[in-house]
């Protein structure tokens, strides 16, 4: 699509437009999606607590969430009066676009990928480790004690598990010898005796697969790690003093995440694009509802743990973070490096 | 031309930012203008083909160094006029330091200028075909290795001295053990009598 554009009118405009659109293109299924998720949490939630869930707005409720975001939309915007005004305002914007940006390097097929760079897992650590600003600026200018204490707590949360994540992500890249997110897929290809595809059967990358999934849990603030938001504790956390727009912003921006490390998970470990098993008939089916049916059988199990697991407590996460994932990863970066270097380049 | 337009943005962002780190009155502003101009830097670094050491920049830097900063920042409990009377102070000494900054780039881009230092002749004239993480590889695991391992060593043993130095062994703190917590069982704290009525328990 790019050269198509490229050829009628010149080559940077084209360039532009073209990423414009293909920018478009994603952002703007990705909200709809959101939307459907918060739909679909809301509903395995309530099955698992044997109630209906949202069921009054459309077929099956399926237009809850959009109820819900106009009534937010036409709600006021309340800017507390110690608040300070810019940072207020800027910090449910950072959270938003923090949460799309990460999707531009994600393959959703071969070749179906806004920026195909040889650095996408760093590009993605890097975006991911701006997500604490969002809260910590919303916590901070907010000029209030709960949000203050949240933003902390996330503060201290975020930095602790992006260290596990780092180095889960290194046996990732050992294996695969590439940062490149399409290549590390491609990578998985007939991982296993050439009969499954995605690192993650492989015994002696599954466990950090495990590592990598709660990782992401923690590092979305999801239960059981959402301490951020404990409401017995801290209100509603660094949303507190938030309203109308600028708290949606938040929402959508926390689900967006949500489903940014459900794909993350599905990419880094389970094939991403490929289906599970190498057999030439799955291949009929696109890649992308492979990928979909992925990020959703994580999605499920993100909502399973919110609605069976309880809450940490802030010192069992941060004891979870340091003295469990830590040490782990680090010695299973070893053991994966250990075991690469004997059967690929020789001892 | 978007290579351009790009460079004058994130040079102007960042010499805008780096200034208003120095004279915004909040010290959290300080900050986050901080925080901005790495971003530029990082940008930067983008434009001239350095993509591994622009991710690191916004990683360490943006992702690690500054939030624990603005953590710390957000904390002080900063007294500005205190601030502003040691500013007379230190002007003198500061403008030293920026003049001799101001000297050393000068004289760099003067003998930049002058000709001599032929990119071939550095140490390891990066190969321009391959992805710049794949080159930093090859130059810090073979012919670095010793300097990069060193390093390495120098990095833990200021981990240890911080640990060290900052860690309190407080006495009288009953700390959870939780692998003893969970090889608990019952039979270990609970256990079931048939008391005779009347009688007292045994403990």
């Amino acid at each position: 699509m790019t050269a198509l554009f490229q050829d009628y009118l010149g080559y940077g405009f084209g360039w532009f437009l073209a990423t414009l659109i293909l920018i478009l293109i994603i952002a703007l299924p990705l909200m709809l999606a959101v939307a459907m998720i918060i739909y679909a949490d809301r509903k395995i939630w309530a099955a698992m607590a044997l109630r209906k869930g949202p069921n009054v707005v459309g077929p099956f409720g399926l237009l809850q969430s959009f109820a819900d975001g106009l009534k937010v939309f036409l709600q006021e915007t309340i800017i507390p009066s110690a608040a300070n005004r810019g940072l207020f305002l800027i910090a449910p914007i950072i959270t938003f676009t923090v949460a799309l940006i990460t999707w531009a390097v994600i393959p959703f097929g071969a070749g179906m990928v806004l920026a195909d760079i040889n650095v996408g897992l760093l590009y993605i650590l890097a975006a991911s480790s701006l997500g604490v600003y969002g809260i910590i600026l919303a916590g901070w200018a907010s000029n209030s004690k709960y949000p203050f204490f949240s933003a902390i707590r996330a503060a201290a949360q975020m930095v602790s598990y992006e260290v596990s994540i780092g180095f889960v992500l290194i046996t990732v890249v050992l294996w695969a010898g590439t940062f490149n997110l399409s290549g590390i897929v491609l990578a998985q290809k007939g991982h296993i005796l050439g009969l499954v595809n995605g690192f993650g059967f492989n015994p002696l990358l599954f466990p950090m697969a495990v590592v990598f999934l709660i990782s992401a849990m923690a590092e979305t603030q999801r239960a059981p790690f959402d301490l951020t938001e404990a409401e017995s504790e801290l209100v509603a956390g660094y949303q507190t003093e938030y309203s109308s727009m600028s708290f949606a912003l938040f929402w959508l921006g926390e689900y967006g995440n949500v489903l940014l490390m459900c794909a993350l998970n599905a990419t880094l470990f389970w094939g991403g694009w490929l289906p599970p098993i190498d057999w030439a008939p799955l291949y009929v089916v696109p890649g992308i509802i492979w990928l979909f049916i992925k990020i959703f059988a994580f999605f499920f199990i993100f909502s399973w743990v919110k609605a069976t697991v309880p809450r940490y407590r802030y010192d069992q996460l941060m004891r979870l973070g340091w003295k469990v994932f830590l040490p782990f990863s680090l010695i299973w970066v070893f053991l994966v490096s250990g075991y690469l270097m004997l059967t690929r380049y020789g001892a | 031309m978007i290579q351009t337009i790009a460079f004058y943005l994130f040079a102007i962002l960042v010499i805008a930012a780096g200034a208003l780190t120095v004279t915004a009155r909040n010290p959290v502003h300080s900050v986050l203008w901080l925080i901005l101009a790495f971003f530029n830097a990082a940008g930067l670094m983008l434009l001239v083909g350095a993509e591994f050491i622009a991710m690191l920049l916004v990683i360490v830097y943006v992702g690690a160094v500054a939030v624990l900063f603005l953590f710390v920042v957000m904390m002080l409990d900063i007294d500005f006029a205190e601030l502003r009377a040691g500013f007379a102070r230190y002007l003198p000494f500061g403008l030293m330091v920026a003049a001799v900054l101001l000297a050393e780039m000068i004289f760099a881009v003067g003998a930049w200028q002058a000709g001599g230092l032929a990119l071939t002749q550095r140490a390891g004239p990066a190969p321009s075909d391959l992805p710049n993480i794949h080159a930093m590889g090859a130059l810090l695991y073979t012919r670095y290795l010793y300097v990069f391992e060193a390093a390495g060593l120098v990095l833990l043993v200021a981990m240890i001295g911080a640990i060290v130095l900052t860690h309190r062994g407080r006495a009288g703190t009953r700390s959870q053990n939780i692998t003893r917590q969970n090889m608990r069982r019952p039979e270990d704290a609970v256990r079931n009598v048939n008391q005779p009525v009347g009688e007292g328990v045994e403990l």
